[in-house]
């Protein structure tokens, strides 16, 4: 039976939608899109007071299967994904065994597409192991779906190798993502390296030590004509980078997480909260500000959430000892809405573009338009409900949220993939 | 006076006050010390247990000694025998411990923070023995009480800690509790044994150059190199170390006539300083620090545990 969602304000800047229409949804795809649409025979939901997007995409998620199931799995990664209104993520390779050869990706798709709450888009290991020593199969991974590369958790060290694989991989036309991380220069650094690192005496992690990896990856790009997408860039100075990379031609993007957004080096103290730990670090206020500034002014392509879940006995140990990482599908629309969007610092538009529209044109994917005939990813959400984090649990299996206990206002109510309903009024379906 | 505290984890949340009145226990509790038969029932009944999960002799020597002195029952828990060797973690080694029934846990821990997860999960008083490269706030309370029995008065007192200032838990706490006290301190280290912002622990002076500050200095702190600690080499030879931050007979010349020369131990002869300074008879207090270590402790166990009035006047 069609579904008509009725009177939701619709921001789709792809077809310069923004106001109040009527959207059809008829099978997995978008019928009509209206004022005022009647038809007879379809259910209809009011959404009167609630906004309607392109579906969002999640271009940085750890789903932890196969092998991490203890942390997250893909069944309860994709239910935190659609609880927090994402019709769609890219999974990260760190799996056991890592996601390096075309089996694993064919894994991960099929267990997506059994048990998953939302598409699950595998990113294939740019390296064999994530070891930085050796190619993976890169051209049997795209051929079993995998949308783009990275060693994510590690930058690979060595810029010859880097350059192979750009040189090597780029006929299959996807891009390659990048964690910036000088292993000598930051060695077992901790947090960021600076006045908390002294007080707390953690080993510091340079802000050059992602820097370093950051200029010399855009140089490498420029080289060979790969694409190249920076991810969770936390610092001021490596925005800068980016952004004059940008001006000079380089085929260059970059994400950045909530967490550098609105969380800083200051929320650590002498407690040593293990979920504020995260890598790249939590930096200063300063780089924290240029982030969100760059959010604003486009130097940044798009938000994600690098969702890293562990369990709370890894979390509950000394901070030297605990993984890096927090989680996030869950907080990521409602803090972008709280701290920019609901502020007047940033459009609903923006947000779209930020959010749905550029994580899918940098991995290549189709994009969803409001319009007829777009494929039916859709989410809706209350710019004005208010909840607090935490405090009704977690979807995902993990609970290591570095924004436990603040106040959020605006969350998504529902998320439609292909047209099948996957949140309703909040519920998981 | 009024001492409201259950931990001793972070020198920082102690007043001036309160490390007077340490001090000045430690103080009554070294006649303790110097009797033929050494031991006050203060701490009778109570059980303290000493968890030091990464090797400590000095400290935990010092600590037993104190607790025995005090009558305290105490128990050695850590070593290579520690539940974490087997896999357990530090939460599950205090619950262990809290079934036990203890009144106090001394923690030594080789990663920072430790301490603090302890008292988040045992309703017994806590006292942290060193945890990483973070805090070591009895070895800052016994390195006041030996400058206040050489120089009687902190403030404005000119105190240098020269050395491996960055992988040091000593100057965690020594450095913000000399600010507590009133004195100006000073810095000096090569750029690889500075941590990255000096000025956050309390340094008001940094400098690279030994030569230019000791005449102005009242208290010259030496730290150990901690060679197990340093990963990839912070100076080229332990021979230019020595040329450019070891206290030499040479140097003295330079110091002013009452400086006295601290050390937290164990002291590198050849490195640090020469034996002439290691052994100055008017400067070096080394021995006398281990000393005050005893007195110290006694004076903080008997504060945190509200040892009743019973033993200190007997």
């Amino acid at each position: 039976m069609a579904l008509l969602l009725k009177n939701a304000h619709v921001v789709d800047p792809s077809v310069e939608l923004d106001g109040v229409v009527d959207v059809l949804i008829d099978g997995d795809k978008i019928a009509e899109v209206g004022e005022n649409l009647a038809v007879e025979g379809a259910e209809v939901r009011d959404l009167s007071g609630k906004y309607l997007v392109p579906g969002l995409v999640d271009m940085h998620v750890h789903l932890r299967e196969p092998g991490y199931e203890v942390k997250e799995d893909i069944e309860s990664g994709t239910r935190a994904a659609a609880k927090g209104g994402f019709t769609g993520v890219c999974a990260m390779p760190n799996t056991d065994p890592v996601t390096d050869n075309g089996t694993v990706v064919e894994f991960v798709k099929s267990r997506a597409a059994e048990v998953g709450h939302c598409r699950v888009y595998p990113s294939g290991a740019m390296t064999r192991g994530l070891k930085g020593e050796a190619m993976s199969e890169m051209g049997d991974m795209v051929a079993h779906g995998a949308v783009a590369f990275t060693d994510d958790g590690r930058g690979v060290q060595g810029a010859g190798m880097l350059r192979r694989c750009m040189d090597y991989g780029k006929m299959f036309g996807k891009v390659f993502m990048s964690h910036c991380q000088d292993e000598d220069l930051v060695g077992h650094g901790q947090i960021n390296e600076g006045k908390v690192s002294t007080r707390l005496a953690l080993e510091g992690w340079p802000a050059a030590g992602e820097e370093l990896q950051i200029a010399r990856d855009i140089e490498i790009a420029k080289l060979t004509g790969a694409k190249l997408h920076i991810q969770h860039i936390s610092t001021a100075h490596g925005l800068e980078l980016v952004r004059a990379g940008k001006a000079a031609g380089v085929q260059v993007t970059c994400e950045a997480t909530p967490h550098h957004m609105f969380l800083t080096e200051n929320d650590l103290d002498e407690t040593y909260n293990t979920s504020l730990k995260v890598n790249p670090p939590l930096r200063t206020d300063e780089d924290a500000e240029a982030i969100r500034q760059g959010v604003i002014d486009g130097t940044v392509d798009a938000i994600v959430t690098d969702h890293a879940p562990h369990t709370p006995w890894e979390k509950a140990r000394e901070f030297e000892l605990a993984p890096f990482g927090m989680i996030g599908l869950e907080t990521s629309l409602s803090l972008v809405l709280t701290e920019l969007v609901n502020t007047g610092k940033m459009s609903v538009s923006r947000m779209v573009e930020l959010m749905a529209i550029k994580p899918r044109e940098i991995l290549g994917l189709d994009q969803v338009q409001v319009k007829a005939g777009s494929v039916a990813d859709l989410t809706v959400f209350d710019p004005s409900a208010t909840w607090t984090v935490g405090e009704d649990g977690y979807e995902s299996r993990a609970e290591n949220s570095g924004f436990a206990g603040r106040t959020l206002t605006g969350r998504a109510t529902d998320v439609f993939v292909g047209g099948k309903q996957t949140l309703a009024d909040g519920c998981i379906c | 006076m009024a001492f409201n505290h259950k931990h001793l984890i972070d020198i920082t949340e102690y007043s001036e006050e309160d490390i007077k009145l340490i001090l000045e226990t430690a103080k009554a509790f070294s006649e303790v010390n110097e009797r033929a038969i050494k031991k006050v029932p203060t701490l009778k009944g109570k059980t303290i247990v000493n968890m030091f999960n990464e090797p400590s002799t000095r400290t935990r020597s010092s600590f037993e000694l104190a607790e025995k002195r005090l009558s305290a029952d105490s128990l050695n828990f850590g070593g290579s025998s520690t539940s974490t060797v087997k896999g357990e973690s530090l939460v599950d080694t205090v619950e262990t411990l809290n079934a036990y029934k203890i009144d106090c846990i001394v923690v030594r821990d080789k990663h920072a923070g430790a301490p603090y997860i302890v008292t988040q999960n045992s309703p017994a008083s806590v006292i942290c023995a060193g945890d990483g490269k973070h805090n070591h706030p009895t070895q800052a309370l016994l390195d006041l009480y030996t400058i206040w029995e050489h120089k009687g008065d902190f403030h404005g007192l000119k105190v240098a800690v020269v050395g491996d200032i960055a992988h040091s838990r000593v100057c965690g706490s020594l450095i913000p509790a000399l600010k507590i006290m009133g004195c100006e301190t000073y810095a000096v280290a090569p750029g690889t044994l500075l941590p990255p912002a000096p000025e956050v622990l309390g340094c008001d002076h940094v400098t690279s150059d030994l030569d230019s500050v000791l005449p102005e200095l009242d208290v010259v702190y030496m730290l150990r190199v901690q060679q197990e600690r340093l990963e990839g080499a912070p100076f080229p030879t332990i021979r230019e170390y020595h040329k450019l931050f070891g206290l030499t007979k040479d140097r003295e010349k330079l110091m002013k006539p009452d400086a006295i020369i601290c050390h937290p131990g164990p002291i590198n002869r050849g490195v640090e300083f020469d034996s002439y300074m290691a052994d100055h008879p008017q400067r070096s207090v080394i021995l006398e620090q281990v000393y005050a270590g005893i007195c110290v402790r006694m004076a903080i166990l008997y504060l945190l545990l509200g040892g009743a009035d019973n033993g200190l006047a007997s």
